[in-house]
C-alpha cells in the first residue's frame, strides 16, 4: 500500500510544482505551491515523521503561503499577464534543469544502500515525544537562538513596513 | 516491490530542479521566491528519507529531523523579511519584475 501512496503523493507534489513554475497568474502559482505542500507533509508522514508532517502543513501550507497570498493580493500583480516571454530565458532554463536532473540520476546511482528497502520499525513509535526530547536536550541552545531569530525577523518586518524609512 | 532510499531521493531531486529551473525561468520576484522555497523543502525531503533510512536500536536518527525542524522555522522568518522587503521595493519602484530592477547594473 506504501509504494502506492508514495508514487500518488510524488506525482501530485511534482505536478503542481511544475504548474507554480509555468502559471502565468501569481495567485494560481501560490494556490499551486500549498498543494505542493501539502504532498511533501504526506510523504514526510510516509517516512513515519508525523511531527515533521503536521509542521509542514501548519507552517508552510498555512501560515507562509497565507502571507504570500496577501502580498500577491496587496501588491495587485495582475499586469505581470502581459509580459511576452523571452525564449532565450525558457530554452536556458529548461537546459540547466534537465543538465540538472540527469546529474542526479547519475549521483544517485552512486549512495551506498540507495537500493535498500527502508529498514522496519516497532509497531508504536512515539514520534512528538522523541523529537521533543532532543529538542529540550541536546538541541536547546539552537532552539533559544532559533527563537531569538524569529524575534528579530518580528521587529525587522515591522521597521521595513513603515511608511517612511529614516 | 518496496520503496528505496533512491525514490525519496530522485524525487527530492526532482522537486529542486523545478525549483531551481523555476528561479532561472521566472522573472516575477514572488514567483522566485516561491521557487526558492520549493528548494528549501526538497533539501527536506532528503533529510527526512536520510533520517528514517538510518534506524538505531529500533528509532529513526532524529538528528536529521531536528535538522528539518529547524529549516522550516529559518524559513519562516526568511519568508517574512522577505516579503516585507518586497513589498518596500513595490512601493519605491512600483513594479516586481526584475528585469526592471535594474540599479546596479553597471
Amino acid at each position: 500500500m506504501a509504494p502506492l501512496f508514495f508514487w500518488f503523493f510524488s506525482a501530485l507534489m511534482l505536478g503542481f510544482a511544475v504548474a507554480v513554475v509555468f502559471n502565468r497568474n501569481p495567485v494560481a502559482s501560490a494556490l499551486s505551491l500549498v498543494v505542493s505542500f501539502v504532498g511533501l507533509a504526506a510523504l514526510f508522514i510516509l517516512l513515519d515523521a508525523y511531527f515533521l508532517g503536521a509542521i509542514q502543513v501548519l507552517v508552510y501550507a498555512g501560515a507562509v503561503m497565507v502571507l504570500f497570498l496577501f502580498i500577491i493580493m496587496l501588491l495587485d500583480l495582475k499586469a505581470e499577464e502581459r509580459r511576452k516571454l523571452n525564449l532565450g530565458v525558457i530554452v536556458g532554463g529548461v537546459i540547466v534543469g534537465s543538465a540538472f536532473v540527469a546529474q542526479l540520476l547519475a549521483v544517485i546511482e552512486q549512495v551506498p544502500f540507495a537500493n535498500q528497502p527502508f529498514p522496519p520499525l516497532p509497531n508504536r513509535l512515539e514520534d512528538v515525544q522523541n523529537v521533543g526530547h532532543l529538542l529540550f536536550s541536546g538541541y536547546n541552545l539552537p532552539f533559544q537562538v532559533v527563537g531569538v531569530l524569529l524575534l528579530v525577523a518580528t521587529i525587522g518586518v515591522v521597521i521595513l513596513s513603515k511608511r517612511e524609512l529614516k | 516491490m518496496e520503496l528505496t532510499l533512491g525514490d525519496y531521493l530522485l524525487v527530492s531531486g526532482l522537486l529542486f530542479a523545478i525549483g531551481f529551473a523555476g528561479v532561472l525561468l521566472r522573472r516575477n520576484i514572488i514567483i522566485i521566491f516561491m521557487c526558492l522555497e520549493m528548494m528549501l523543502n526538497a533539501a527536506n525531503l532528503s533529510l527526512v528519507a536520510f533520517s528514517r533510512f538510518r534506524v538505531v536500536d529500533g528509532l529513526p536518527n532524529y538528528n536529521g529531523q531536528m535538522l528539518v525542524f529547524f529549516i522550516i522555522t529559518v524559513a519562516a522568518a526568511e519568508v517574512a523579511v522577505g516579503l516585507a522587503v518586497i513589498v518596500a521595493l513595490y512601493r519605491l519602484r512600483g513594479t516586481t519584475h526584475v528585469e526592471d530592477i535594474s540599479s546596479l547594473k553597471f
